[in-house]
């Protein structure tokens, strides 16, 4: 059998599957926080072509997203989950081409299309989406960026990503998600770090404000790779962003790193698994939520320790930023370990702005409003000025202002 | 400039200052001195705003103007500067940045032009050699990180480049060296003009040594229990406070 026959193979798994499975409930442990009765109640229709040009977004859209990233070595559209445009040349080591054209062994090998329903489906219906691949040993300096555009009402779109680092290569990989309209977005990546692969890997939602979204990325490393995952949520009605990762070899190391911005009454779900399977791995986890108005936000990080992953280092940390009375986040940090040579801690904090800082500032003759929006910020930033690519840094600094215009005071904010 | 009349304050219910007056003229530097829990820092607090302080008697004028109304930026801008005790960190917030947002706060609020960012680091710059702080300070989060005396150091640093015409300063001396203590002593005497007025809040005569006052209060209990000249401190450091309490209550 073929490759593609495979696949063809596992599509038709998946989609047994998921007319098995059904769409999630409330009343699954794994959906307890998040009701997707929202989008289970909309007829969705997939698009078999894409619009070109790519139409242009509206402008000022709270959110919206810078979306062409200068800089990047290779740029991959999607509009409503079709492949449009390609810019950028590449580099030597770098290979980037549609999803659709090719095959790989990797490919549906890792997101669980068995148990999850969403990936059920995206695996069962996703057509188009990117492969990205670093050559072992090579070291590409830039980075991938993968924009996909939702538009229109009552579409949805089936984004399927994978990422493969060779050995000992290192591969930087942007997405970007945004658009206009009320479609749902069903986007699963798979990141593979083989042997010693460094990884980073950025995700930016910025949906459109009716717009739902649930994606999971499912990332596999080997012996001694290290993998730092941004997940950042912006956008979107509904919003459910996974990430999932699988320590498979000795020595890896993983960070995760997740930023959630809600306001009005958007709802956006975090949720993580970090599966220590082998030993001497350790994993690092700092998500921070803002919420606003009627937002509900959830973090739910869940971290196994497996009977052989002795001396397993994990830390495992939630902190949130109410900025409302009605604002609601729920945290739920877990640990399951199976051994005792480990160190592992995690912890949650929800709360208002601090109210010493706060004087501070205004003793100093900076308004309340004005101060209030340096100390929201600041919040934010821990996480922002860690991310290493310039471009991604800036963006995200830019739709965080555009995100929290009544908060922030853009002229003030900055952080240089 | 600064008029406290019959000043009655506390936090939580405790009525702290118990009929404080206190009368601050343009270009005076005055001493508050006192043991722990006479009211000193209380009285700072209340000049500053300090969320949680109530105010439930009395009065204070700065220029002619309730200065009790006004939020505390305002009282800020209209020229009342605190160095705090305890001044906190707050990652995340840039210090160059913080203070060029203040600045521009307070020019603002006086109808004067912003100034942009090459003119604000110039101003930077000369009061940074003023307290001998060093520019990379400047890029780091206002106060991460820094020691004791490098807080210190930045509250000196704040309130040469905001130039208030009323400085209090509260309890700047604890925990500094000699060296820090020099150097935030000379930060205040180059403030020092015909037109600043300086309120030094300590618990030591030894800040007083660098920084000469006009004008030595002692308080006591809420109130000011005794007024004299700069030898007054010499006398508080050599005799201690119980004599001068001792005082206030047979004089009761």
């Amino acid at each position: 059998m073929t490759a593609v026959d495979t696949f063809t193979t596992i599509r038709e798994q998946a989609a047994q599957r998921f007319a098995q499975l059904g769409w999630p409930t409330p009343r699954q442990e794994e959906w307890k926080y998040t009701n997707v009765a929202p989008i289970a109640k909309i007829d969705w229709r997939g698009v078999g072509q894409a619009p070109s040009p790519v139409p242009p977004l509206p402008q000022g859209q709270a959110g919206a997203p810078d979306l062409h990233m200068a800089r990047a070595l290779v740029e991959l559209v999607f509009v409503n989950g079709i492949f449009v445009e390609r810019i950028g040349d590449g580099a030597p080591g770098l290979r980037v081409s549609r999803l659709a054209d090719e095959s790989n062994e990797h490919l549906a090998k890792y997101a669980d299309y068995q148990d999850h329903p969403f990936t059920a489906l995206n695996t069962s219906l996703s057509n188009d989406g990117a492969l990205v691949v670093a050559e072992a040993g090579a070291a590409i300096d830039g980075f991938v960026h993968l924009l996909y555009i939702g538009q229109g009402d009552g579409i949805w779109s089936h984004p399927r990503n994978l990422v493969v680092a060779g050995r000992g290569s290192q591969l930087t990989v942007v997405e970007t998600y945004a658009g206009d309209g009320r479609y749902f977005t069903n986007a699963v990546t798979e990141i593979v770090a083989e042997d010693g692969a460094v990884v980073e890997h950025y995700k930016v939602e910025c949906e459109s404000i009716d717009a739902y979204h649930v994606g999971t990325v499912q990332i596999h490393q080997e012996r001694s790779s290290s993998v730092l995952a941004h997940s950042v949520a912006i956008g979107g009605a509904l919003v459910r962003n996974e990430v999932n990762a699988a320590l498979k070899g000795e020595g890896a190391s993983l960070t995760l790193e997740g930023l959630f911005i809600g306001s009005g009454t958007q709802h956006l779900d975090n949720k993580t698994v970090i599966d220590h399977a082998r030993p001497h791995c350790e994993s690092l986890e700092l998500y921070k939520g803002i919420l606003d108005d009627n937002a509900r936000g959830v973090f739910d990080g869940r971290i196994i320790v497996g009977v052989g992953a002795q001396k397993t280092v994990a830390r495992q940390t939630n902190k949130n930023l109410l900025l409302s009375e009605t604002a609601i986040v729920d945290s739920k940090p877990t640990l399951e370990i199976h051994n005792d040579d480990v160190k592992c801690n995690h912890g949650s904090t929800i709360g208002q702005l601090a109210e010493e800082p706060l004087f501070y500032l205004r003793s100093r003759g900076i308004g309340e409003e004005e101060a209030r929006g340096l100390l929201i910020y600041a919040f934010a930033s821990e996480l922002v000025d860690r991310m290493k690519v310039e471009p991604v840094r800036e963006a995200i600094h830019r739709a965080i202002f555009r995100k929290m215009a009544g908060r922030i005071p853009e002229r003030r904010g900055g952080n240089r | 400039m600064l008029e406290i009349r019959d000043l009655h304050a506390g936090i939580e219910g405790k009525e702290i200052l118990q009929g404080l007056t206190l009368s601050v003229g343009t270009g005076e530097v005055h001493a508050i001195m006192g043991p722990n829990g006479s009211g000193k820092s209380t009285l700072a607090n209340v000049l500053a705003g300090r969320p949680r302080y109530e105010v439930t008697r009395g009065s204070v004028t700065f220029e002619g103007k309730d200065l009790l109304s006004m939020p505390t930026e305002e009282r800020a801008r209209e020229g009342v500067f605190l160095a705090m005790q305890y001044p906190v960190e707050i990652p995340g917030v840039n210090n160059i940045y913080f203070l060029k947002a203040a600045v521009n706060a307070v020019r603002k609020h006086h109808g004067e032009e912003e100034l942009d960012a090459i003119e604000f680091l110039q101003l930077a710059r000369e009061k940074m050699k003023l307290v001998e702080m060093d520019e990379a300070f400047m890029n780091r989060a206002v106060n991460e990180g820094f020691s004791g005396g490098e807080k210190k150091r930045n509250e000196i640093f704040q309130m040469a480049v905001l130039d208030p015409k009323l400085a209090i300063l509260d309890e700047t001396d604890s925990g500094l060296d000699i060296d820090a203590l020099r150097i935030v002593a000379e930060g205040v005497n180059a403030l020092r003009s015909e037109k600043h007025s300086v309120l030094v809040i300590t618990h030591y005569q030894r800040l007083l040594t660098y920084l000469v006052p006009d004008f030595v209060h002692v308080l006591a209990n809420g109130r000011i229990v005794k007024s004299g000249g700069k030898e007054l401190a010499l006398e508080l450091e050599s005799k201690g406070y119980e004599w001068i309490e001792q005082e206030a209550v047979a004089a009761r």
